[in-house]
């Protein structure tokens, strides 16, 4: 019997949810036990008990709407700035020689910690948000239009030449749609970036959609609501990368 | 999804080239862009204050104790949050690795909890700890542990199979295995691992200190943002930025020390 489940497709999976199942029931019982204050982690019972509250008199579903279109419009900067210059960077070989390194650097610099400067400049306002998440999912586009470019098979483009194609019809017809995968990699993570960097921006400033929310709660003590948002938070995360891994996968193998 | 990710191909500068010409020409042109800014008044006094003023205010924290004094505090954080952030990662990395159903089961979850921002936490770990260094090596642990742990993961499967047949046809004990075979051909994800885990554990610990703190290289900067010191705030936020960029130049060079690393 053990074997046979062992063997199932669904095993693992299975697996995985009663470990998440018997922690909680875990928690549940700790809290129920006085193990462990309400005060400081209330029964997640108790969590699920505030999400119509959260729903109704927080504005959880319009703080989400909040938060999802500003990390919308900062990827979609990102997009706009990021392709054509990842485009620049490849066509130009002293552009990409002198600048590639730095916009790599750039990525992995700590912009998020620059906030109290954008704040000085923008205000504590949404343009502050995205702002940063623009300049944060950025780098990221760029370097993977211009991965995307670069690697290019010469014999391709060869090719289309031998048809005499012109210039813009090379970069049409071959160019781009063999690049479009790793483009598409580059949005991906632009926009998982740009949401990292809304939700957390917002929970510093305070202000916003759903980092606000969980700060706002945070300090009103409410603390089964702030455990629900912050589970509503993690939840939307995930099934964001989930989704968007998928639709990167299907593109991929169109 | 890590910066490894989106990093890892980048051009090498070409000797001999017009390369570091252009590069001191932008550097240049931006410098004079920033001075243009900063005396045109198009934005409130001082909130892009002349380079002077920044250089002046940069070597004032310098050679402030009081700046040592907080700086001393973040190190401290940052590596302990490093060592317990490594610790749990490489172990969790381990057993996922190693188990291919538990790998199956578990490893989604990191997977898509990797990236979630973790700074939503902070009131949690702020009840737990406290408002002292306690919440903030929390914070920096959590922020590492889990590009650590992916990395070891990924690189225990792709251990050389050969090398465990032989190991287990020596009889090997779960113990020697791993610290025969596992950990000597771990050394690059680990360090890899230690480079990415690093990079966040700074951030991590930074922004738990900017959100609430009374000490530390955030705290510096808040109290700089909340008095309007502006160009003292430009010099912490340098000094911030040069900390971040020497830990991951110095774990970079320890990536390269073992075996050529990632």
């Amino acid at each position: 019997m053990a074997a046979a489940f062992a063997r199932s497709r669904f095993a693992p999976a299975l697996t995985g949810l009663a470990l998440i199942a018997a922690l909680l029931a875990l928690w549940q019982a700790a809290v129920a036990l006085g193990f462990v204050s309400n005060l400081v982690a209330p029964a997640p019972t108790t969590i699920a008990a505030s999400f119509p509250a959260l729903i109704e008199e927080e504005g959880l579903l319009q703080r989400f709407l909040q938060t999802f279109l500003e990390a919308f419009a900062a990827a979609s900067f990102a997009v706009l700035v990021g392709t054509p210059l990842g485009w620049w960077l490849h066509s130009k070989r002293w552009a990409g020689s002198a600048y590639e390194n730095w916009v790599a650097t750039f990525a992995a610099a700590p912009l998020v910690l620059l906030y109290p400067l954008f704040l000085v400049i923008f205000g504590r306002n949404a343009v502050t948000i995205v702002v940063m998440s623009f300049l944060t999912a950025l780098p990221a586009v760029v370097l993977k239009t211009k991965e995307g470019l670069d690697g290019i098979k010469r014999v391709f483009i060869n090719v289309g030449r031998s048809f005499r194609l012109t210039q813009p019809q090379i970069f049409w017809k071959i160019m781009l749609p063999a690049a479009v995968p790793t483009i598409c990699n580059g949005v991906r993570l632009g926009l998982i970036y740009a949401l990292i960097s809304v939700v957390g921006i917002e929970f510093l400033i305070n202000f916003g959609g759903l980092g606000e929310l969980i700060d706002d709660l945070a300090q009103r003590w409410e603390i089964a609501m702030e455990f629900g948002a912050i589970f509503f938070v993690v939840l939307t995360s995930v099934c964001f990368f989930y989704i968007t891994e998928k639709l990167e996968r299907w593109i991929r193998h169109r | 999804m890590d910066q490894a990710q989106v990093i890892k191909r980048t051009a090498r500068p070409r000797r001999g080239s017009l390369v570091t010409p252009i590069r001191v020409a932008t550097l240049l042109g931006l410098w004079a862009l920033w001075e243009a800014v900063a005396a045109s008044g198009l934005l409130f006094r001082d909130v892009v204050p002349s380079s002077t003023k920044v250089v002046a205010a940069l070597a004032t924290l310098l050679v402030s104790p009081d700046f040592y004094y907080n700086l001393e505090l973040t190190v401290a954080e940052v590596l302990v949050s490093l060592v317990l952030g490594a610790s749990a990662g490489v172990a969790a990395g381990l057993a996922l690795g190693a188990a291919r159903f538990a790998g199956k089961a578990f490893e989604p979850y990191l997977h898509y909890l990797a990236p979630t921002p973790k700074i939503v936490f902070l009131p949690i770990l702020l009840v737990l700890f406290g408002v002292g260094p306690g919440s903030k090596i929390a914070m920096g642990t959590l922020s590492c542990f889990f590009p650590m742990a992916l990395s070891v993961a990924t690189g225990v499967r792709e251990v050389d199979a050969v090398l465990l047949r032989v190991g287990r046809s020596f009889n090997l004990s779960l113990a020697q295995t791993i610290r025969k075979i596992y950990l000597p051909s771990l050394v690059p994800p680990i360090a890899t691992g230690l480079r990415l885990g690093l990079g966040v554990a700074i951030i991590g610990c930074l922004l738990a200190e900017i959100k609430m703190s009374n000490r530390g290289l955030g705290f510096i900067i808040m109290q700089d943002y909340a008095q309007f010191r502006i160009p003292a705030m430009y010099a912490a936020l340098i000094a911030a930025f040069a900390i971040a960029g020497l830990g991951n130049a110095l774990v970079s060079r320890f990536v390269r020390l073992p075996g050529g690393g990632s």
